[in-house]
Order: C-alpha cells, then sequence, then structure tokens
C-alpha cells in the first residue's frame, strides 16, 4: 500500500512539464559540453577513426562551438544518427545542434519545428555508376535500378527527375548509407544516388575505388548546414555567428598560422573580429575574444575545407560553389559590426 | 439485543473504511484517478512542447503528396500520391509477407517437427540440427544472411539463363511470365471458376452418397477433366484471348512479366524457416503430449500406422499445437518489421521511417503504426481462438 503511494508520487514528480523554454545555452554551460549530432560514419564529414576519435566538416563546425563557449574544442559528445531519426533526435533535445549534411528545405524549416543556422556545404545530388556499364549520362538511366537512402531529399529528388523525363525507374532504399553502398557494391542495383560529395566519400569506401564513375549531372540544389531546434533564439544566433565567424576569417585572411601577427593587425575589419574593438562576443553570450578561440583551435572556415573534404584530404573535392563569395563563389557572411 | 450505538462522526467512518471491499474499491479508485492523470501530463507536456517548436501536428499529413517511390506495391502507386495510398502499400505489402510466410512456416514446421519424431536416426538428427541452429541465431542475422546468399547466389541480369525458358532468376529478383488479357478472357476464367464449383459440388455430392449407400464414384476423374477440359473449351471458343508474356532484357532491365524481389524472397525464406524452428518444437511437444495408450488402442484395434496419425493421434495433438501456434504468427507478423535492414518497403519502413522522417509528425505516426500492428495481431489471434474453439472437444 505504502509502496503503491509512493510510486504514484515519485511518477506523478518526474512526469512534472518541464520548462521547455530553458536557455540551450546556459544548459550547454552547466552540462560542461555540446551534444552535437553527426553522421554513423562519412569520410570528409563526420568519421571516427579506429581509436574514436571523430573527424570531418561538420564535427569542426561543432568544435568550433565549443571552442566558442568553452575555449575547449573538445568538450563536444557526438551522437551518430540514421537519416531516418536526426530529427527526432534534435526535436525532442537529445542533441544541442545537428551537424550532418542536412539539406534545408521549407518543410524541415517550418513544419518540423528547426531553424537551420547557415549553410557550411553547397552540395547539389548526383549519380554514381561502374564504367563498364558505358553510361556517360544521367539521361541515359531509362530502366535503371537506383539504390538510395531511405528519409532523405535524396529519395524524393530521383523521384522527380525520373518523373519529370518519364523514364522508368527502380528505387531500392535503405536505413544507413553503408547498407546502400553494400548492396550497390553488390550489383543490386546499377546506380548509387546521394549528395555529390557522399558520393566521392562513399566511393572510397568501395573495393576499386577506380571502377566508379560520378556523372556529370548535378539534379538539385542541396545547401547542407547545422540545425538547432525552434525556440531559443539566442542560441540560434550564436550557431549562425560561429559559421559566419570563420567565413570572415577566410575571407579577411586570418588563419591559424598567422594568428598572432592579426591580433597585432591595425585593420579595423579584422581588430572587431577578433575582439580587440568592440564587444560582439559578449552581445551573443560569449566572450570578447570568441573568435579568438574558434581560430585557435579549428581554424577557418578555408582551412577546415582543405583539411577535411578539399586538397589536403583524401576525397579531394574542389571547392567550386563553396568559394568565398569575392573568388567565384556564393559563401557569403554577414559583417561583425 | 444490541443495538448500535451512536458514536461520533469519525468513528463511523472509521468504520466505513474498514469494510476491505469500500477500501479496496477506494484504492482502485485512487489508482485509476492516477493513471489517468500520468497520461493527460504527458499529453499536456507534449502539446506544450510542440506548440513552443511550432512543429506540425494533426493529421493532414496523410493527404499530402508523398513524392518517393517504391520498389514493391500490391496496388498502382506512383511518387505523386499522397501519404495515406504509401500507407496502404506499406499495409499490403506486410499482410503480404506475413500471410504467405505463416502459410511456409507452418508447412515446413510440421515437417520438420515430425521429422524430429521419426524412427529414422539420420532424419531425426537433422531435423534437431535445423531447429538448434535456426532458434538461436537472431533473425535479422538470418534475414541478412538470406539476403546476401540470395543476391550472392543470383547471377546479373545480363548474365542469366532462362530456366524453363521463360523464368529468369537474377540479383534484381525472379522474373516469370505473366498472363495477359484482351477482352474475352474474362470467360476462360469464368470458365474455370464454374469448373471449379462443380468439382466441389460433385465431391460433396459423392462423399454423401457413398455415406448413405456405400456407393462409389471416381469423381476425382471427372472434377480434373472438368477443371482443365472447360476453361481450354472456352480459350478455343473465344479466339485464344489469354496469352503469356515473357520477360525479356533491354538495356538496365528486363521489361515484362511479373518480378518477385530479392528482398522479398530473402525476407520471406528468413521468417519461414526461423518461425518454423519454433513451430516444430511445439508441434513435437504436441505429438508427445498425446497418451501413449491412445495408440497402442488404435493398433489394437487394427489401424495401421498412417490412418492411426490421421484419425487418432494427430486430432488430439492439434489441439495442444494451436493455442502456442498463435504466438508465433504474432511473433512472424512482428519480426517483419525487420524489412527496413533490406529495404523491403514494408509498412513500418514506410509509415514510421519514410514518411516519419519526411514530415516529422514522430508522435502521431508511432501512434497509428502501433494501432495498426495491434489490429493486426488481435486480429490473428481472434481467427485462431475461433479455430481452436471450433476444433475443441465437444462438451470440453
Amino acid at each position: 500500500m505504502k509502496r503503491v503511494m509512493f510510486a504514484l508520487i515519485a511518477a506523478a514528480g518526474l512526469t512534472a512539464v518541464s520548462p521547455a523554454n530553458a536557455a540551450v545555452l546556459d544548459q550547454v554551460k552547466s552540462k560542461g559540453f555540446v551534444q552535437c549530432g553527426v553522421t554513423q560514419g562519412l569520410p570528409g564529414f563526420s568519421n571516427p577513426d579506429d581509436k574514436g576519435n571523430w573527424t570531418g566538416l561538420d564535427v569542426d563546425f561543432c568544435r568550433a562551438i565549443a571552442a566558442a563557449i568553452f575555449d575547449d574544442a573538445t568538450k563536444v559528445r557526438y551522437t551518430p544518427l540514421t537519416a531516418k531519426d536526426r530529427f527526432t533526435a534534435l526535436q525532442s533535445g537529445e542533441i544541442d545542434v545537428l551537424s550532418r549534411i542536412t539539406t534545408w528545405t521549407l518543410s524541415r524549416d517550418s513544419s518540423l519545428g528547426l531553424n537551420f543556422a547557415g549553410v557550411t556545404y553547397y552540395d547539389g545530388q548526383g549519380f554514381l555508376i561502374r564504367k563498364d556499364k558505358k553510361v556517360s549520362s544521367a539521361l541515359e538511366l531509362s530502366g535503371a535500378s537506383v539504390c538510395t537512402q531511405t528519409g532523405t531529399t535524396t529519395e524524393l529528388n530521383v523521384a522527380d527527375f525520373f518523373r519529370a523525363r518519364n523514364m522508368k525507374y527502380e528505387v531500392v532504399a535503405f536505413t544507413t548509407a553503408d547498407e546502400t553502398i553494400k548492396a550497390y557494391e553488390a550489383g543490386r542495383c546499377d546506380v548509387f544516388t546521394s549528395d555529390v560529395s557522399q558520393l566521392y566519400a562513399m566511393r572510397l569506401k568501395l573495393a576499386n575505388t577506380a571502377d566508379h564513375v560520378v556523372l556529370p549531372e548535378i539534379i538539385s540544389k542541396e545547401p547542407l548546414g547545422p540545425v538547432v531546434r525552434h525556440g531559443d533564439d539566442q542560441w540560434f544566433d550564436i550557431v549562425k555567428w560561429v559559421l559566419f565567424a570563420m567565413l570572415n576569417a577566410e575571407e579577411l585572411n586570418v588563419t591559424q598560422k598567422n594568428l598572432d601577427e592579426q591580433l597585432k593587425s591595425p585593420n579595423p575589419e579584422i581588430k572587431r573580429l577578433l575582439g580587440a574593438e568592440g564587444n560582439f562576443g559578449e552581445q551573443l553570450g560569449l566572450t570578447r575574444d570568441w573568435v579568438v578561440r574558434i581560430m585557435k583551435q579549428v581554424g577557418n572556415y578555408g582551412e577546415s575545407f582543405d583539411r577535411n573534404v578539399g586538397a589536403g584530404s583524401r576525397l579531394g573535392i574542389e571547392r567550386g560553389l563553396n568559394r568565398l563569395w569575392n573568388k567565384g563563389g556564393i559563401q557569403y557572411a554577414p559583417p561583425v559590426r | 439485543m444490541a443495538e448500535i450505538v451512536d458514536r461520533p462522526l469519525l468513528g463511523r467512518i472509521g468504520s466505513f473504511f474498514a469494510d476491505p471491499r469500500v477500501r479496496g474499491i477506494a484504492i482502485q479508485f485512487a489508482l485509476l484517478a492516477g493513471v489517468i492523470s500520468l497520461g493527460w501530463l504527458f499529453y499536456a507536456n507534449a502539446r506544450q512542447n510542440l506548440a513552443v517548436q511550432n512543429t506540425a501536428t494533426g493529421f493532414g499529413f496523410f493527404w499530402e503528396t508523398a513524392g518517393f517511390g517504391l520498389s514493391q506495391s500490391l496496388i498502382p502507386y506512383v511518387e505523386s500520391a499522397s501519404y495515406g495510398r504509401a500507407f496502404l502499400v506499406g499495409l499490403l505489402n506486410t499482410l503480404l509477407v506475413s500471410a504467405l510466410g505463416i502459410i511456409f512456416a507452418t508447412i515446413i514446421g510440421f515437417a520438420v517437427g515430425i521429422a524430429r519424431l521419426s524412427s529414422n536416426v539420420l532424419l531425426a538428427r537433422l531435423a534437431g540440427a535445423y531447429v538448434e541452429a535456426l532458434r538461436n541465431l537472431p533473425v535479422l542475422f538470418q534475414i541478412l544472411f538470406w539476403y546476401l546468399a540470395v543476391l550472392g547466389a543470383m547471377p546479373s541480369a545480363s548474365a542469366s539463363k532462362p530456366f524453363l525458358g521463360a523464368i529468369y532468376f537474377t540479383n534484381r529478383g525472379v522474373l516469370l511470365p505473366q498472363f495477359t488479357f484482351e477482352p474475352g478472357g474474362a470467360t476462360v476464367f469464368g470458365a474455370l471458376a464454374a469448373a471449379i464449383l462443380l468439382s466441389v459440388t460433385l465431391g460433396i455430392r459423392a462423399g454423401r452418397r457413398r455415406a448413405r449407400t456405400g456407393i462409389r464414384m471416381p469423381w476425382r476423374r471427372y472434377a480434373v477433366l472438368l477443371i482443365f477440359g472447360l476453361p481450354a473449351v472456352a480459350f478455343i471458343a473465344t479466339g485464344s484471348p489469354v496469352s503469356l508474356e515473357l520477360p525479356e532484357l533491354r538495356g538496365f532491365n528486363f521489361v515484362g512479366g511479373t518480378r518477385v524481389t530479392p528482398e522479398f524472397l530473402a525476407l520471406l525464406f528468413a521468417l519461414s524457416t526461423y518461425t518454423a524452428a519454433f513451430i516444430a518444437e511445439i508441434v513435437r511437444a504436441g505429438f508427445l503430449a498425446v497418451p501413449r495408450g491412445q495408440t497402442e488402442a488404435a493398433v489394437s484395434l487394427g489401424l495401421r500406422r498412417r490412418a492411426t496419425l490421421r484419425l487418432v493421434v494427430t486430432p488430439q495433438a492439434m489441439r495442444l499445437i494451436v493455442p502456442p501456434l498463435t504466438s508465433q504468427y504474432l511473433n512472424l507478423t512482428k519480426n517483419s518489421s525487420l524489412a527496413a535492414a533490406i529495404g523491403y518497403p514494408d509498412f513500418f519502413y514506410v509509415f514510421a521511417g519514410t514518411t516519419l522522417n519526411q514530415t516529422g509528425q514522430a508522435i502521431e505516426i508511432i501512434a497509428v503504426t502501433m494501432a495498426v500492428y495491434l489490429t493486426i495481431s488481435l486480429l490473428t489471434a481472434a481467427f485462431m481462438n475461433w479455430y481452436n474453439r471450433a476444433v475443441a472437444l465437444k462438451g470440453s
């Protein structure tokens, strides 16, 4: 009898409506780390090595957030998520930020209750096919079997592409990227479709990388960026401006190597960026030297890109659209002032 | 005579609650109130959080365009169909693989179970090995094994040679010829249906006649003649409107014919063989539980082994087998939700997987998924219980 009453009271206490409006920044500070949602292993974007250390473009972004808040880029915990459960994890509060090659779309921005904090990688969808199929264009793919990952914009785009051109196709969709690539390798389907950056990354996982070629057609726009929940504007601003800080740093030619010299630079833009002038960091809820922290531990956007997916990495992807706006690309950050 | 003394109010309330019945009802009432308030707290919490995040709620998404393709569906489905249609496709796929799985699992299970009871040592040991191996390996592992084994074993589309001239086994699926109909094809099917009906009536009448008078009629011969003859006559008379469409390789894939996907086959084989291992043990237990005296009595009446089994042992064993069989059927239905691992578009994968991810409405979708699986399971259990009652000993 007593046990029943005690259990009832305890249960009632546990379900007390928790304040859903608790500021994420305060929660993160009291926790002592940033909970970051990533992929289950995609070279170049978020990939654990055999010791369990995560590296990649998306991982660097989470480390930059941690650096800005804690001055310690290692204060991040990573949650590997499939494409299916990534949004539920973010909506429920299990993770603080989703940095998982997620495409910015209208329905995700609105009805899923999420906010996209910018674009870390402008991508597009393409096709990967075996060289010996002798296909040189995606328009010759009528009747093909296409392997894709379920619950992604990829699935929808491939349906649109074939439907619009009245081409027959068979879609075979799997839950994880690894299963999809295995099925493609086994010959279950002729073509593997995904964002082009993922095609290059997954191609590295195949037995004979040179036997496969990426077709030239890009069939969709895939702006990939970090995501946070609705309801917390301060956290949204912080995540947004960490990305913009990294872009501005590259624009102003502030790198990890020349940081010490740039700290003494007379250029007013650099002074504002690095906190020598103004209190912009504090306006966000961080410290004045928030960008210096990011630069010391992670570097600017160009360095991160180079190191993870660009010329300095195994993927070797061209900057292309991801160059800065004044260098021929479309990466553009608002000014820090 | 002792009268009830006029006690103070507190005393009377105390003695009211001293009654165990009253106490019982009060506690149950309090418990019910606690459960309801708990449920309401969960609901209010979820609703408030969803409102803060501005996430979409409600079931309106059923009428939105799905936008994704499905590799297999029993009803016509295009990408521009609604989520509701995708829901139906997934549901039908689950029901298809569950129904076929149950049939095959029962057949294989009974065969293996009886084999294990056989006096042939090799057969019994082989059946035992089958049961032990398949019961102890995880079902997801078995599904993946069949998928990779089925896929790995089949040649690619361009390299496969036709079996019997028309059936192709490839790693894209098994291609079978398909019937195509011109107007007039309905007559042939009508003739077939009529022939089947006539044969069944003939069989029943012949059985009754034999029970009444002892005269046997070789009705089976006439039935076979009818079933093959009537449609053939209709076929010729209406100018052969039914033809066979053979699959042929064009470009990447085959066109024409029907295709059974390797995902479906792998899931079917895996589920059937896995559940059959459990059914085999249930069957063996059922047969072992029939008292030996029954067999001895049947033999002493002069019945041969086959007749003993058919008329005496099996009916009694079935009464012990059917209740646990229901559990295995429900397990098979629920295990079919593992189809997501190999890309077979079953209900869980299409609805609680793709649809959930595209619309983001986790709570509504999971609730509906639970309701659907619960309904399927309850219907299966209800049917099995009806069957159980129908074959029970009258008056027991």
